[in-house]
């Protein structure tokens, strides 16, 4: 195994953007008006098997935000939620069946394999499995050299780019020639970022990054791509199904179940005053690595459904310990609860005065 | 399916699946006992002490002695020279075999692999041509090409790409669901390239596994063919035709068929040994990886 | 070492397992000493590589043969009749006799520790009739009656289906009925919460938790979340590298880490503090060493912020930092 400490360099003359994080509240309604990225009504639905009548996985079943420039958005929910497919049908690495994609104002939704590729360049993604995420028979320096290969760029000094990378990640660029499983999980997650940082993206779906990886090691990398993030000016989009990473690293958060979008919002607003009692009772399930801490278990009765057959109306109803006959009727619509905050439920109102 | 999966042997890695081999006392015997076979047939001019077709009607049927090792047949040829200039055939056979089946089966086992439609088309045809045993297959290919050398290589390459073909797509199956053909689809990297760069390169252990047991099965084949007479023509010294003709006098001058047969077991044995052990260092290297 | 008010059920002491294999011996157990007991529950906490799953392997007695074999130490088991074991040194036949009866255990992966092709009921029942006997019928009802504790709905029905009818967490549920269907003293949970959704989790952890309060049980729960331990557990031991380097009461953990290690783990989680503080997450630098090559000395020295050279001079002792809470760290304990 190869000991590499981490510890980012300065920058070595990879493109420098300004960031916005402290702009002020009128920039920051500008950013909203025009944001990297805006899905609407976005719905990915797999068949089981041939035929017309082959009942349908609803995997993401009517998804409409925003993901504003310069902000990390974390994308929650647990298994069945169809957050993993949102991030790959932005990437359009998964077909969407219907909806819009407009990536800094472009609709990519009708867009060719072929018509894509320029717009590969600018969105990329890092994703959770260290192991496979790599060709196990690709050197280091393949790996990256086939990003910028791809994309023509740095072709004329190629060697001097790829080490340039791999120190940016916090790599050592002696390793270059090295294979993939002489690195441990950590150093290899860190090549997948090099590798998606290569084509110099402006949007990076992150998808589960250090789900896989230990304790001690999720950390170096979450504060790399915090960095990361910072000094480059990126966007991202941040799967997860850790909420404690997600309240300390993204600026909103948007929590999906079955599907469906349950509440967005600003981070600190739906973690301290969740109004969805699906985020509410997401919020209580979290481990709290504090033994004092007062917990307030909300408990959900059953299992999650299945996207072949979702419940009507609002899909949360069968375990929402609100749940009225009004919420069979109709997929409930993003209410607006704040600046920014949506959630979808019909029966707020009356859950607040409860 | 532990095969199937890409071994995560890199470059640097050539070497130690090397070592681990030879750790193996079979394997390495095995080894041992190919390259003497093979430098045997390579050097088949050079090495043997008589003329393989030379006829000495005086000297037939004597037993192996000092001057002929392995005795004379019934036309007085030299055993030892015949079953050298035989491995020569034989050896050069099985590899064809090998190539054109890798060839066939590659081909088919990526467009199975990657085309859901061709898929099953191609895997009923497979399913269809392995219903069948091999020497049967190959006896109606042989009888409906002709009997030849160039034509029981095609047959038989025709035989084996099914087996070659059903690996390939397996693994092609699994390997294009992996992360890190997904990304680079996400860079945009062209679908030739991933076939070849990602997919292919993550094939070469479970063929050249797959590859090792067709060689000893063409081996086989080629000498059942011959000995049933379907193969290639009997002046023709391979081991097969060489038993052929050694039949007639059993009991009376066995060396004739024996020494063929044993060139053709140690050789198929060797090869599967070799074959087995090239398959446990692969997958649980793998395994304890992934 | 143990407080005499403590009801001890389970002492392991100075364990070490070793796997012999062709490139070494991987020490992936080396020194590991804790106390389980009655009624309480005990979290082993550690990262890949710590050792946790190993030293329940061989209290189990389910290391992989031949390579793994517990090199010293003991594993002290007082039964339900009153009489110690050494699980360590124990014959085949009485820890066959313990292991389900006496001690239990479930896994990290439901689908895999269920049999597919046998009905959730029949497995159940297997185990009620290995160590009690009886008839099929008998076992029946109690794995039934074990569906109903574990809050397993419609059991009646369920008794018949198969692992691959229901969902993770109800698997989670069955094999916890399995494990408790003899009525064991000792369950051993390796990393049960691991590969299920969070609310899942929270509803095996509140059902476990309940389980505990009914029957008394002493519970052995492996993890390497730290939010978990807090949760569930009463006493923590902390791994590292196959040794446990800090041993203490769950609050006691939480409000005073000593042992180096432990400090980093805490500052490398995102803990309602540093949110608050807005501070960045503090990682550990370096990477846990491999079992075949262990550092000499304190394991954890490379990348302990206050090492010093005495350090890798020889292993520390595991002693008292404060009370009931112990440190195996030269520097934090006078040794």
């Amino acid at each position: 195994m190869i000991d590499t400490l981490l510890s980012p360099p300065a920058s070595t003359g990879v493109i420098d953007r300004t960031t916005a994080a402290d702009a002020s509240v009128s920039s920051r309604a500008a950013l909203r008006a025009a944001p990297l990225l805006r899905v609407t009504d976005l719905k990915v639905h797999f068949p089981t098997g041939s035929g017309r009548h082959a009942p349908v996985v609803r995997a993401v079943d009517g998804v409409s935000f925003d993901v504003p420039r310069n902000t990390i958005v974390g994308l929650v929910g647990e298994s069945g939620s169809g957050k993993t497919t949102t991030g790959r049908a932005l990437l359009k690495l998964v077909a969407a069946t219907a909806g819009r994609i407009e990536f800094d104002g472009h609709d990519l939704s009708s867009l060719s394999e072929k018509q894509m590729l320029p717009w590969r360049r600018r969105m990329q993604i890092v994703f959770q499995d260290p192991y496979a995420s790599l060709n196990p028979r690709m050197s280091v320096a393949e790996i990256i050299g086939e990003a910028l290969d791809t994309h023509k760029l740095a072709q004329d000094r190629r060697e001097a780019r790829i080490s340039e990378l791999l120190e940016r990640v916090g790599l050592n660029a002696d390793h270059r020639t090295r294979y993939p499983h002489e690195f441990s999980g950590g150093q290899r997650q860190r090549i997948g970022i090099a590798r998606a940082l290569a084509v110099e993206p402006d949007f990076i779906v992150a998808d589960e990054p250090v789900s896989a990886l230990d304790v001690s090691v999720q950390a170096q990398v979450l504060n790399l791509l915090q960095d990361l993030q910072r000094d480059l000016g990126l966007t991202m989009l941040f799967v997860a199904h850790d909420l404690a990473v997600v309240d300390y690293l993204c600026d909103e958060v948007v929590v999906m179940y079955l599907g469906h979008i349950m509440e967005r919002g600003p981070t600190r607003e739906v973690y301290a005053r969740p109004r969805h009692p699906y985020t509410r009772a997401l919020l209580s399930a979290a481990p709290v690595p504090d033994p004092r801490a007062p917990r307030t278990r909300i408990l959900l009765k059953g299992d999650i459904p299945s996207p072949i057959d979702p419940p009507s109306g609002c899909v949360f109803r069968t375990r929402c310990p609100h749940a009225a006959d009004i919420c069979a009727q109709a997929t409930p619509p993003a209410r607006s609860m704040g600046p920014d905050h949506y959630v979808a439920c019909v029966r707020l109102d009356e859950i607040d005065a409860s | 399916m532990a095969m199937a999966l890409p071994s995560n042997a890199g470059g640097g890695d050539r070497w130690q699946v090397l070592r681990l081999l030879v750790a193996r006392k079979t394997v390495l015997i095995s080894l041992i006992v190919l390259v003497v076979l093979i430098a045997a047939a390579l050097l088949a001019p050079y090495v043997s002490p008589f003329d393989p077709y030379k006829l000495s009607i005086m000297n037939r049927l004597k037993g192996p002695s000092s001057v002929h090792w392995f005795g004379t047949d019934d036309f007085g040829r030299d055993v030892f020279s015949r079953v050298i200039h035989g491995g020569r055939l034989s050896l050069m056979v099985g590899f064809s075999v090998v190539i054109l089946a890798s060839v066939l089966g590659i081909a088919l086992g990526l467009i199975a692999g990657f085309f859901r439609r061709a898929d099953k088309f191609v895997s009923r045809l497979i399913d269809a041509m392995m219903a069948f045993p091999d020497i049967l297959l190959a006896i109606a290919l042989v009888a409906a090409l002709g009997p030849s050398l160039i034509n029981v290589i095609i047959a038989l390459g025709i035989v084996y790409t099914p087996r070659l073909a059903r690996v390939v797509r397996a693994s092609t199956l699994v390997i294009r669901e992996l992360p890190f053909v997904e990304a680079a689809r996400a860079l945009g990297v062209p679908t030739y390239c991933i076939v070849t760069v990602h997919v292919l390169r993550n094939l070469i252990s479970p063929i050249l596994v797959q590859g090792t047991f067709i060689f000893a099965y063409a081996i086989l084949a080629e000498a059942g063919l011959s000995f049933l007479g379907v193969g290639v023509s009997p002046d023709i010294p391979t081991w097969g035709t060489m038993i052929n003709s050694g039949q007639q006098y059993m009991g009376q001058a066995d060396w004739i068929m024996i020494f063929p047969g044993i060139a053709i077991v140690l050789s198929v044995l060797s090869l599967q040994l070799l074959g087995d052990g090239l398959r446990d260092v692969l997958d649980p290297r793998l395994r304890k990886e992934l | 070492m143990t407080a005499s008010s403590r009801d001890i059920v389970l002492s392991v002491n100075g364990l070490k397992t070793w796997f012999h294999s062709r490139d070494g011996v991987a020490k992936s157990v080396d020194g590991v000493t804790f106390d389980l007991a009655r009624g309480e529950t005990l979290a082993i906490v550690g990262e890949s590589g710590s050792g946790k799953s190993v030293t329940s392997l061989s209290i189990m007695g389910l290391l992989p043969k031949p390579a793994g074999r517990i090199e010293a130490g003991k594993i002290l088991f007082r039964d339900r009749g009153g009489k110690h074991h050494d699980l360590a040194q124990a014959s085949a036949a009485t820890l066959r006799r313990i292991r389900g009866a006496e001690i239990a255990m479930i896994f990290q992966e439901p689908m895999t520790s269920l049999n597919p092709l046998y009905t959730v009921g029949d497995q159940i029942a297997e185990a009620v009739l290995q160590h009690e006997g009886g008839s099929h019928a008998a076992a029946l009802k109690r794995a039934q009656e074990m569906l109903e504790r574990v809050e397993i709905p419609a059991a009646a029905r369920r008794v018949n289906e198969y692992p691959h009818q229901m969902s993770g967490g109800m698997r989670q549920r069955v094999m916890i009925a399995l494990a408790l269907a003899c009525n064991p003293s000792v369950l051993i949970a390796d990393e049960p919460t691991t590969a299920l959704d969070v609310t899942v989790q929270a509803q095996i952890l509140d059902l476990l938790r309940r389980l505990q309060a009914e029957s008394g049980m002493s519970i052995l729960f492996v993890t390497h979340n730290l939010g978990v331990v807090a949760e569930i557990a009463h006493r923590v031991a902390v791994m590292y590298a196959g040794r446990v380097v800090e041993d203490a009461g769950v609050y006691d953990l939480f409000e005073r880490p000593t042992h180096p290690y432990t400090r980093g783990l805490l500052s490398c989680i995102p803990t309602a503090a540093l949110l608050a503080s807005r501070e960045r997450l503090q990682p550990i630098p370096g990477n846990v060493p491999s079992v075949l090559a262990l550092p000499p000395g304190c394991t954890f020295a490379p990348r302990c912020p206050i090492a010093e050279p005495a350090c890798t001079q020889a292993v520390p002792e595991l002693l008292p930092a404060w009370p009931e809470h112990l440190a195996r760290c030269i520097k934090v304990t006078p040794q």
